[in-house]
């Protein structure tokens, strides 16, 4: 219980710090440094951005989705991994690609197409679950009552993919808010960007504190936002048996086309950061600097294992009250948690910067911060699996374990750590791959000296030595390939 | 082998009231069914029992020795019951024989002789030992749990309704195994079950429950002849209930005359009877004269809905076997078998009410 709490302080810190810091000299002052032509600037940035982001990646994801899930569309298995894979590709390592073969591509075209192309599969994966499992018969039964195919597919199938629709669409914004490489490397600047020049400029700065605050407050419109479209209803199945699979629609003459589609879209996802990072990869000669992924390597495993591992052991207790008790301790505790998800690093970064320097100076800029920073970015990913975990074991194993003569300790060790063990580090292996290719908290966090992949590829891609840069991407996207691997194993086993 | 009683036993879930003041003994080596419709608590007494809840007030008491009550309180793991849950439980990442030897101990664990000595008992092929849960079938996963609690030889065996989730024929076989093995092991035991057939066959005694209380406890026939109240009586069966008049040692009532040993004085009362106690005949064969308005037919027997003659249309049923069901419209006469058991001397609707299954 003591631990559970400390770990919800441990996310509501950040914001807490950040606010604080912004208010230092007075709302007035704090309101001054918002009003400004330059914050109304970032938030037509910011907010242009979402929405062109929002509706592509809505179109994209659901009508790929479809494809995939609805229509005999040829090789739907190979699709279906292929139209997730770009999670593997991070989005900084993917504007790095464009811009690498394209010369002069930026600005909100090359942001909107770098960042659609990287956050679809967010909208894609939960959209194909949903359609995958859902009962046909709602739709029979609608066409059953008059309706045409196009209106079933917009008065029933929408609404039945809503919830899904929504979450994935919010996560897709959720992200362009925290996004920070993309965004700089293309030329786009928004808030989290101008929080970051603004550190250049001056560390622990109070402006950067008031744009964090701004952003936090976008964020929080934007769970908002979803929570209120999400509305009341809940899509249940009424009725006992087995949903039944949907038939598959004929695509016919329409084939060649649909194929077409989903190709050009699979090159332009992986294809275009494939071809550029190997073209680069081959002519490692140009490289104005060695690249030397040794120690970059080594520090990123590092610091990823350490993280993962305090991450997970951080979530267990606060999981394990949430899925075993429903006290309103318990709830409260989840809400906290989660929301730290909608905490950009960026914000957390600030509040850990503002908090070593005032309170506690030796550990500025030392590993124990950075991982500290990670931790509170990532509990939210650790604690969804771990909590499905502990959901896949039923307390009657638990109680039968008793009757056998195991004391509560025993339980644990020989029934529930079993069996949780393989859910467990699914999570840890979330977090690992989070950290393993995090930029910004990194960036900001770092120990002198000290480079990860992802802030050694940043150096060497900032000086446009991209020759240099290609190996760090590479690591990179090997690195978070089997992300792919875990989140369409987790959504299958989430829908079981 | 020892006895289980439970004295003024309450318990409560958050906020609600669960069981109220429940007295019950099981003496040493006999098997006590308790039975109940979904929600009235027996789970509940089970777990109370097992040491998964604690009770509010009341005392249990295995043999002598107390486990709960009087601010004692021993947990699950130190009373060594045996506790077989209705979806059995299995642990998911042991095979067979490591789960039956979950609760022996650490040296005793490797010795697959015991696990397959164990299988043997409860009627399943010892090569099931290399199995893993989710390779059995529900029966063969049930039976599995019953072996695993038997392991230990625990001094109480507790069943929650373990059989339910089976498939109907599959739930007799089982049910048969098990009665065989925990009779070899002299078992103490108490089993949760809302089925009458259950109760009625695999018990020695039979606890009636509703709502958090006990309406009755008794052996099998007692309870079923002999029920305490109506409720008490349709739980275990189907039942006509039928106005009567009591007179010295008869009763009066629309099916004639009838016995009526050691009733209590005289009077209004209601009577209750079984409907395999009624016995069709011929319309010219004496007995009371009725019209046959409905029959279900069963198979290996059948229900016959029956309207009196007797001036009221009073609607009984009976029971005959499944060889030559009356049909609907046929007039036959009926005969009582045995006496009535006289339920009360609370004045009864003049038409019979018909119990549903």
């Amino acid at each position: 219980m003591a631990t559970a709490l400390l770990v919800a302080a441990l996310c509501v810190l950040p914001l807490v710090v950040v606010v604080a810091k912004a208010l230092e000299s007075g709302a007035a002052d704090a309101f001054a440094l918002v009003w400004r032509p330059r914050v109304g600037e970032l938030l037509r940035n910011t907010l242009s951005l979402v929405a062109i982001v929002g509706l592509l990646s809505t179109l994209i994801g659901v009508g790929a989705a479809w494809l995939v899930e609805r229509t005999a569309l040829p090789g739907a298995a190979f699709w279906r991994v292929a139209f997730v894979a770009p999670l593997a590709v991070p989005a900084f390592v993917n504007s790095f690609a464009w811009s690498a073969l394209i010369p002069g591509f930026e600005g909100l075209a090359g942001a909107v197409i770098v960042t659609t192309l990287s956050y679809f599969p967010f909208v894609f994966l939960p959209v194909a679950a949903l359609l995958r499992t859902v009962d046909p018969g709602l739709e029979e039964a609608a066409r059953a009552l008059g309706h045409g195919p196009w209106q079933t597919a917009l008065r029933v199938g929408l609404a039945q993919v809503r919830p899904a629709l929504l979450g994935g669409v919010l996560l897709v914004s959720l992200h362009l808010l925290a996004e920070y490489g993309a965004l700089e490397m293309l030329r786009f600047p928004t808030f989290t960007t101008a929080i970051l020049d603004q550190f250049e400029v001056a560390f622990d700065s109070r402006s950067g504190s008031v744009l964090a605050t701004v952003l936090m407050a976008l964020a929080a419109t934007f769970l908002t936002l979803e929570l209120l479209t999400r509305g009341r209803t809940r899509h249940v199945r009424l009725g006992p048996g087995a949903a039944r699979r949907a038939a598959r629609t004929p695509l016919g003459r329409g084939t060649p086309l649909a194929l077409l589609a989903v190709s050009a879209l699979t090159a332009l996802a992986i294809g275009v950061p494939a071809w550029s990072i190997g073209t680069w990869l081959s002519r490692s000669e140009q490289a104005q600097e060695p690249t030397n992924i040794g120690p970059a390597l080594w520090w990123t495993l590092a610091l990823a294992l350490v993280a993962a591992l305090v991450t997970t052991a951080a979530t267990l207790p606060a999981a394990w009250l949430v899925t075993r008790s429903r006290s309103w301790v318990a709830v409260l505790l989840e809400r906290v948690t989660y929301l730290a998800a909608s905490l950009p690093g960026v914000v957390v970064a600030l509040a850990l910067i503002t908090l070593t320097i005032t309170y506690a100076r030796p550990l500025y800029q030392t590993a124990f911060a950075l991982v500290l920073a990670y931790v509170i970015l990532f509990i939210p990913r650790a604690m969804i699996a771990t909590r499905a975990a502990i959901a896949t074991v039923p307390p009657e194993l638990g109680d039968a374990a008793r009757a056998l003569g195991d004391g509560p300790l025993r339980t644990f060790a020989r029934v529930q750590a079993p069996l949780m063990l393989r859910g467990t580090l699914a999570g840890s292996a979330l977090v690992f791959i989070a950290v393993s290719t995090e930029l910004t908290a990194t960036l900001l966090l770092a120990p002198t000296g000290t480079r990860t992949l992802a802030t050694a590829f940043w150096d060497a891609s900032a000086s446009l030595d991209y020759a240099a840069a290609a190996p760090y991407a590479a690591a990179l996207v090997v690195l978070s390939a089997p992300l792919t691997y875990l989140l369409l194993r987790g959504n299958r086993e989430e829908l079981s | 082998m020892r006895s289980l009683r439970l004295t003024g036993v309450s318990a409560s879930h958050p906020r609600t009231p669960v069981l109220h003041d429940i007295d019950l003994t099981v003496a040493a080596g006999t098997t006590t069914a308790v039975l109940g419709p979904s929600g009235c608590g027996k789970t509940t007494l089970l777990r109370v029992v097992a040491g998964f809840m604690r009770p509010d007030a009341g005392e249990v008491r295995l043999g002598d020795d107390v486990v709960a009550g009087h601010g004692t309180w021993v947990p699950p793991e130190k009373r060594g019951f045996g506790y077989v849950a209705q979806e059995g439980n299995l642990f998911p990442h042991l095979d067979i024989s490591a789960n039956i030897a979950y609760g022996l101990p650490r040296r005793e664990r490797r010795d697959r002789a015991r696990a397959c000595e164990l299988l043997e008992l409860v009627g399943l092929p010892a090569d099931l030992a290399t199995r893993r849960p989710d390779q059995l079938s529900g029966g063969q996963q049930q039976r599995v749990a019953l072996a695993r609690a038997l392991a230990r030889r625990p001094r109480i065996v507790l069943l929650d309704e373990p059989f339910s989730a089976l498939d109907p024929e599959l739930r007799v076989a089982t049910r048969e195994a098990v009665a065989a093995a925990l009779r070899h092991e002299q078992a103490t035991v108490v089993l949760v079950t809302h089925d009458q057939a259950e109760a009625l066959s695999f018990a020695d005694q039979v606890a009636i429950m509703h709502a958090g209380r006990f309406v009755q406890v008794g052996t099998p026939l007692e309870v079923y002849r002999t029920p305490a109240d109506r409720r008490s009586a349709t739980s275990l069966g189907e039942a006509c209930f039928l106005a009567g008049r009591l007179a010295g040692s008869t009763v009066t009532c629309a099916l004639g005359i009838l016995p009526a040993p050691g009733a209590p004085g005289s009077g209004d009362c209601e009577v209750m009877l079984r409907p395999e106690q009624l016995h069709l005949g011929a319309p010219e064969g004496g007995g009371v004269l009725a019209e046959v308005t409905r029959v279900e037919f069963f198979g290996h027997d059948a229900l016959a809905e029956l309207r009196l003659a007797d001036g009221i249309g009073t609607v009984v049923r009976a029971r005959t076997t499944g060889g030559t069901p009356p049909v609907v419209g046929q007039r036959v006469s009926v005969s009582v078998e045995g006496a009535p058991h006289v339920l009360g001397s609370a004045p009864a609707p003049a038409t019979a009410e018909l119990a549903p299954r």
